[in-house]
């Protein structure tokens, strides 16, 4: 085992929700701790650090994939979305609270989709690829694509209900999107159009759990 | 739960890999996409000195489709692999067997070549593996080499590999023509570790089973193939005595028990998955829908992929 006081350390750079963030962090920092500890990015949870529950799960090159199980130093410039970036998506939409929020957030909103919140930016970042992929799910394959998250709190009913509404308002959007500029649709087949422009962060919308 | 300090080496070229490997021996582990090892290190149920990061190397990344063999390259995702229409073409079972691997989430860091070097006789793709008569194919300091399947697993998450030496890509070998396969597994949630799960792969020609062969997940020490021809052979798949080859089933495996099933249910429910997935494969080999043989006994959370023909 190498001596804690020679700990090499490692400047590594991830584009995050479009922005490029550094820090130098030694070469066992987690992908989940350098967002949440360096970055300052707290909407990504971390719930068994051991790959089963999926709340810290974010987007790496438009996939979803558990920060906890990839090294900051592997992600070195490669394209991380966590949930805080998806309120800058091109179909967020202002909120009743002012805030933006994607089809997912909104869908989580409105079906009441979750309770305490740990879990749950694990889900909006699957929910958020999986209808990438699949824009038109059925009640089952809803199930399944949430199947590797767990939330201790709603029973899942919601959340498959989430996501059959996520599905429905970002058809919506795309409608909208469509019938504002047909010349410029966005690319359902492009995983960088749900990344959005690159605003730089902030730190509203980012579902963490209430204290 | 932080996995204790290592030393990270981001090699560009296999040979630097190798070189690496060379000089770090046993204190180094190969990282492609650390779905199983990142847990370990993680519970600190190991702390190797040193990590030779792979997933920067090139070349590795590539699944090719030749007349003999689906070859998958160590960096190849899992996601990459159920993907791939081409191998999906050649060889079916591989789709069949990938949904079943975790989660998506997974399955899009998890390498196919890394789970097979990791070598747990949980995991789908070493079972999948050894039915295929697969090779790995190795790098090391001497030089590099093919590892038969039966000379690769030697024991639970211990393969043929020196501890200088890394797995570079696998050759999962296509059956003959005739031949179809299938596979499902039990699971108390889709994508949990199966609690049993069967491959088989059923050559059919002039309309009676000529070979017949399973492989296992879940019930056995180590990925192992039972060959069931002597059983089934001439027979009619319409009319084909499965329930022997399931008796055979059961007394082949070594199931052990834990919380989530008890080591006789693990050992029924190999002998049903394998009665429904060897009738299934002999179905679709013979051009014929499936049909399901037996289902008083139906584990719910079984899911019984898609047979298709080979040929």
């Amino acid at each position: 085992m190498t001596d804690l006081t020679t700990e090499q350390l490692h400047d590594v750079t991830v584009y995050v929700n479009g922005v490029a963030r550094s820090a130098t962090v030694p070469a066992r920092r987690l992908l989940s701790d350098f967002l949440r500890h360096d970055l300052g990015l707290t909407g990504t949870h971390v719930g068994c650090e051991h790959g089963v529950c999926g709340a810290c799960t974010v987007l790496v090159d438009g996939q979803p994939m558990r920060s906890c199980l990839m090294f900051a130093v592997t992600a070195q410039d490669h394209q991380v979305t966590t949930v805080e970036g998806l309120c800058t998506a091109p179909d967020a939409r202002p909120c009743a609270t002012g805030e933006r929020m994607n089809p997912a957030q909104q869908a989580f909103a409105e079906c009441h989709g979750l309770q305490c919140g740990f879990c749950t930016p694990g889900f909006l970042t699957t929910v958020t690829a999986y209808l990438e992929e699949n824009p038109e799910p059925s009640e089952a394959e809803a199930r399944e694509a949430i199947s590797g998250n767990l939330c201790r709190c709603t029973g899942y009913q919601n959340i498959v209900k989430s996501v059959l509404r996520a599905a429905e308002i970002r058809a919506e959007r795309r409608g909208e999107q469509y019938a504002a500029d047909p010349a410029d649709p966005a690319d359902p087949a492009d995983p960088a159009s749900t990344r959005g422009p690159a605003p730089r962060h902030t730190a509203s919308g980012d579902g963490e759990a209430p204290r | 739960m932080k996995p204790a300090p290592f030393v990270h080496h981001a090699p560009r070229s296999l040979e630097e890999a190798v070189a690496v490997l060379g000089d770090v021996g046993h204190d180094g582990k190969i990282l492609a996409g650390g779905q199983s090892l990142i847990p370990i290190l993680n519970m600190r149920l190991a702390s190797p000195a040193h990590l030779i990061d792979i997933n920067r190397v090139a070349g590795l990344d590539s699944v090719e489709v030749t007349g003999e063999a689906v070859r998958v390259g160590a960096l190849v995702r899992h996601a990459q692999l159920e993907r791939h229409e081409e191998a999906h073409g050649a060889l079916p079972l591989l789709r069949q067997a990938l949904v079943c691997v975790a989660h998506p989430a997974i399955r899009n860091r998890g390498t196919t070549v890394g789970s097979i070097a990791h070598a747990d006789a949980a995991g789908e793709m070493p079972a999948i593996l050894a039915l295929t008569d697969g090779v790995v194919e190795a790098a090391g300091p001497r030089g590099r080499r093919d590892i038969a399947t039966g000379d690769f697993f030697q024991g639970p998450l211990e393969t043929a590999l020196a501890e200088d030496e890394m797995a570079t890509a696998v050759r999962f070998r296509l059956f003959p023509a005739g031949t179809a396969t299938a596979f499902a597994e039990s699971a108390r949630r889709h994508g949990d570790y199966a609690m049993a799960g069967v491959a088989a792969a059923v050559t059919v020609t002039d309309g009676v089973v000529r070979r017949a062969l399973a492989s296992f997940v879940s019930v056995t020490d180590v990925p192992s193939v039972l060959d069931l021809t002597d059983l089934l052979q001439g027979m009619e798949p319409a009319s084909a005595d499965w329930s022997t080859a399931a008796e055979a089933v059961r007394a082949h495996v070594e199931p052990e028990a834990d919380i989530h099933a008890s080591a006789e249910y693990r050992r029924m429910l190999a002998g049903e998955l394998a009665r429904r997935v060897l009738a299934q494969a002999a179905a679709t080999a013979l051009g014929q829908p499936a049909t399901t043989p037996h289902a008083a006994t139906t584990p719910h959370a079984a899911t019984t992929k898609d047979a298709a023909r080979h040929d």
